[in-house]
């Protein structure tokens, strides 16, 4: 059946129409929601006294497309993925339950960037900065990034299972970094080779100038997800002194940041953050620690 | 049969004629003095003879052998002829005895010893036998001139060739270079040059050649060219020369 | 009489030495002033140095013994390793440069591909920035899987050695051909054979011209050898450079350059010497 072009235009125009108005009345329920604090938190959400974007429901976001081993399969509402464990373990410490999550997505420069946010907290992998801090809030950390040992497979580093293993091979890492401090104080300089940039130390690994490189482990995710070829993480090592420091972002002056704070603390004390970065960080993906 | 034989030589330089098929033969022991303008082609002669410049036409024969056949090896054919030139052309690097006996062990296969023992006996007959260890810089340049001359004989070569070799030495220092030539002729050697000194040509040449626009214009003993030369364009070089 | 040709003893006239007092007199003045002016310039730069703001950071970012002396050793090793670099390059370089040059100085059409080659070799190599040729010899032919695996410092001395060769057998050919072309005739009227030409006359006098120049390159080639830490090598600059970000303090930076400066200096200086030996020897210049 054929549809003459003035009702294809008048059609278009009407699904058109009926877009605004249902986006203008979506974002005019989130206005309602914000202008009349007391009253929304009143309704009958389970949580604690918290003002949320939605009342009643903590929003998350994270990065679209959210990748391994932070997100599995790019869906976190299945709590599958390091973040996406650490945020439901956080909600359910708040109060929220998993069923008052809601997941939105967002660029990661738009999450640092100053300005009212649409969401509650956001977990992308944010390194706390002081930079940064001026422009957002953070939680404290829920993570440290540790060193790890990335090679091709194939290569003599490969099979490695311990550090003595390694300290007989040659292995490089980039220079005034915490990988090259810490593969210096557990592996010995002798062996060490040092280079400018990450970049140089991957070309050295694919050139087969060293059997190894050690850098941080969510930058060897990176490499063996989208640069390495044959690329395997051959384990990482326990000490995380000097790593990065994950929080979660919240908006500047957020009311939200003290209980998210100590929601992340208790996580950590009670054990829970090194559970989930066991399961997530090092099982799931077959990155044992190296002793 | 001549010792040096030139046929017919021809060479050119772009559109300008220099020699204009020479003709001159050289017999064994034999001294000749060529005469000339500059610009006659006495030097490109010369270089000509020692395969420096490539003949565009005619013969060279040196003893009965054509050394412009493109199949001789010039190399060998330079090494049987020395070459003494106007400006010395002492190697700066080495020191006399080096300079005089580089040749003779590179080319010639003798040994250092040999060489040395026979170069230092050469000298010492000039006079020159205490500055064997000294560098070319250190010498007048007559001195220099006489080593040169007696790096070119060390190795007794067929025929010896002098580009004007007293041209650019100071007069007081020409008589010593002189004197050796003499000595060279009185002990048997086969030498063409090419002088402007015309008092020692009468002396020593047994045949004086003039040359006038890349040809041989006349040739005789020293008395017929000096004497009663018969060509208009030799008289007038005489009396230039000789300020008559 | 034959005159005053052969005095023994001369003894110099008096005006002669009012001359010789007047030039000491003149000579020990401009000594002092120079002495004295170079003080008081001295003396002016190190206290507006000494007592401006930022001095004592300065100092201490800059000029921190401690520091300096820690780093010390880790640097000393890496220079060890320097040396063994610019001592293998030095020797390519003077190998594969005369060659470029010799190819590049044959005569006659029959050799215009060897010619064409050099050519084309020194044209590519001085055009190329040094660090580029490191990552391209230092990464690149490794991951050929030619070769078995070979230390960064080997794949540096080759760059190094590579790039160098270009630069330095352009000098050593215009060196041979400021030699004048009658030292290659009175060679090859001896007899001598191009080879032995090239080899015995013209060649040593040619490297003797331009020993200047070709000493400039070599101290230019001892500071780029620090380059090879690119190659991941821990050299001397590396080994600065790891303390200075250990410590966030500059000075094993000062510490690396002082020991390349000294590395540099017996070379300099000789080049000096044998410099003004040689314009002694070949020059004679007098009092201008």
């Amino acid at each position: 059946m054929s549809v003459s072009p003035v009702t294809r235009s008048v059609l278009a125009l009407a699904a058109a129409a009926a877009m605004t108005v249902t986006m203008a009345g979506c974002s005019s329920s989130a206005d309602k929601a914000t202008s009349a604090p007391a009253s929304a938190t009143a309704s009958a959400a389970p949580g604690p006294d918290l003002v949320t974007v939605t009342p009643g429901k903590l929003t998350i976001a994270t990065g679209e497309p959210a990748y391994e081993p932070w997100v599995v399969n790019d869906d976190p509402s299945t709590g599958e993925g390091f973040e996406a464990a650490v945020a439901y373990a956080v909600a359910e410490q708040l109060g929220y339950s998993t069923d008052n999550v809601v997941w939105v997505r967002s660029t990661f420069d738009s999450a640092i960037a100053p300005g009212p946010k649409d969401w509650d907290i956001n977990l992308q992998q944010f390194s706390i900065t002081d930079e940064r801090k001026g422009a957002v809030d953070f939680s404290s950390p829920y993570y440290t990034t540790t060193q790890a040992i990335v090679t091709v497979s194939g290569s003599l580093a490969a099979t490695a299972t311990s550090i003595d293993e390694l300290k007989n091979l040659k292995l490089g890492a980039p220079t005034g970094t915490t990988s090259y401090t810490v593969a210096a104080a557990l592996l010995g300089e002798k062996n060490l080779q040092v280079f400018n940039t990450v970049e140089d130390t991957v070309l050295a690994l694919t050139s087969g100038q060293i059997d190894g490189l050690i850098t941080d482990l969510p930058t060897a995710f990176y490499l063996t997800a989208a640069e390495l070829e044959n690329g395997v993480i051959v384990g990482q090592f326990a000490d995380n002194e000097g790593g990065d420091n994950y929080g979660l972002v919240l908006q500047k002056g957020s009311t939200l940041t003290q209980p998210v704070t100590a929601a992340v603390d208790a996580l950590r004390g009670n054990g829970t953050l090194a559970t989930i970065e066991q399961k997530w960080l090092s099982d799931a993906v077959s990155v044992p620690v190296l002793k | 049969m001549s010792l040096l034989e030139l046929r017919g030589v021809r060479k050119r330089f772009g559109t300008h004629d220099v020699l204009q098929g020479v003709d001159l033969s050289v017999a064994k022991d034999e001294v000749v003095a060529l005469l000339g303008a500059s610009g006659s082609g006495k030097s490109t002669l010369l270089r000509a003879i020692n395969l420096v410049e490539r003949v565009d036409d005619g013969q060279i024969l040196l003893a009965g052998e054509d050394i412009t056949d493109p199949r001789i090896k010039a190399d060998a054919v330079r090494s049987r002829i020395g070459v003494v030139f106007q400006q010395f052309n002492l190697f700066p690097h080495l020191s006399v005895i080096d300079n005089v006996t580089l040749a003779a062990v590179k080319v010639h296969g003798w040994s250092r010893e040999e060489a040395r023992a026979k170069a230092s006996g050469l000298l010492s007959g000039i006079g020159l036998g205490d500055k064997v260890g000294q560098y070319p810089d250190r010498l007048s340049g007559g001195q220099q001139q006489r080593v040169a001359i007696v790096r070119a004989i060390l190795t007794e070569p067929e025929l010896l060739l002098l580009d004007e070799i007293t041209s650019a030495l100071d007069p007081m220092l020409v008589g010593e270079v002189l004197d050796l030539v003499r000595s060279l002729k009185d002990t048997g050697s086969t030498i063409l040059m090419a002088t402007h000194e015309m008092g020692f040509a009468r002396s020593v040449a047994d045949r004086v050649v003039f040359m006038y626009q890349g040809r041989i214009l006349e040739e005789g003993t020293p008395e017929q060219i000096f004497d009663n030369p018969r060509e208009t364009q030799t008289q007038e070089f005489l009396a230039r020369v000789t300020h008559r | 009489m034959s005159g005053r040709v052969a005095e023994a003893t001369w003894e110099p006239s008096a005006l002669e030495r009012n001359r010789r007092v007047f030039r000491a007199r003149a000579s020990r003045r401009s000594v002092a002033v120079a002495f004295i002016s170079t003080i008081v310039l001295a003396a002016v730069v190190s206290f507006s140095v000494v007592n401006s703001p930022g001095w004592d950071a300065v100092k201490d970012t800059f000029f921190n013994v401690d520091v300096g002396a820690k780093a010390f050793p880790r640097i000393l090793e890496g220079l060890w390793l320097n040396l063994r670099v610019l001592f293998f390059s030095a020797i390519g370089v003077a190998l594969l440069g005369s060659l470029l040059a010799i190819m590049r100085s044959l005569r006659g059409p029959v050799f215009f591909p060897i010619r064409a080659l050099a050519t084309g070799y020194t044209d590519l190599f001085r055009g190329m920035p040094l660090i580029i040729v490191l990552y391209l010899v230092g990464y690149g032919i490794p991951a050929l899987g030619l070769f078995p695996r070979l230390p960064a410092a080997v794949w540096g001395t080759i760059a190094i050695t590579v790039t160098y060769a270009a630069y330095v057998g352009e000098v050593i050919r215009a060196g041979m051909e400021a030699v004048h072309p009658s030292q290659r005739i009175a060679a090859r009227s001896l007899g001598l054979s191009h080879g032995q030409t090239l080899r015995l006359v013209v060649i040593p006098q040619g490297i003797r011209k331009v020993i200047p120049a070709l000493m400039n390159d070599f101290v230019s080639m001892q500071k780029d050898v620090g380059l090879i830490s690119v190659l991941g090598a821990v050299d001397a600059v590396r080994g600065a450079q790891i303390s200075v970000a250990q410590t966030f303090n500059f000075t094993p930076y000062v510490v690396a350059a002082l020991l390349f400066v000294l590395l540099a200096l017996p070379m300099i200086r000789l080049t000096d010497y044998l410099s003004a030996r040689l314009a002694r020897r070949e020059q004679n210049s007098g009092t201008v």
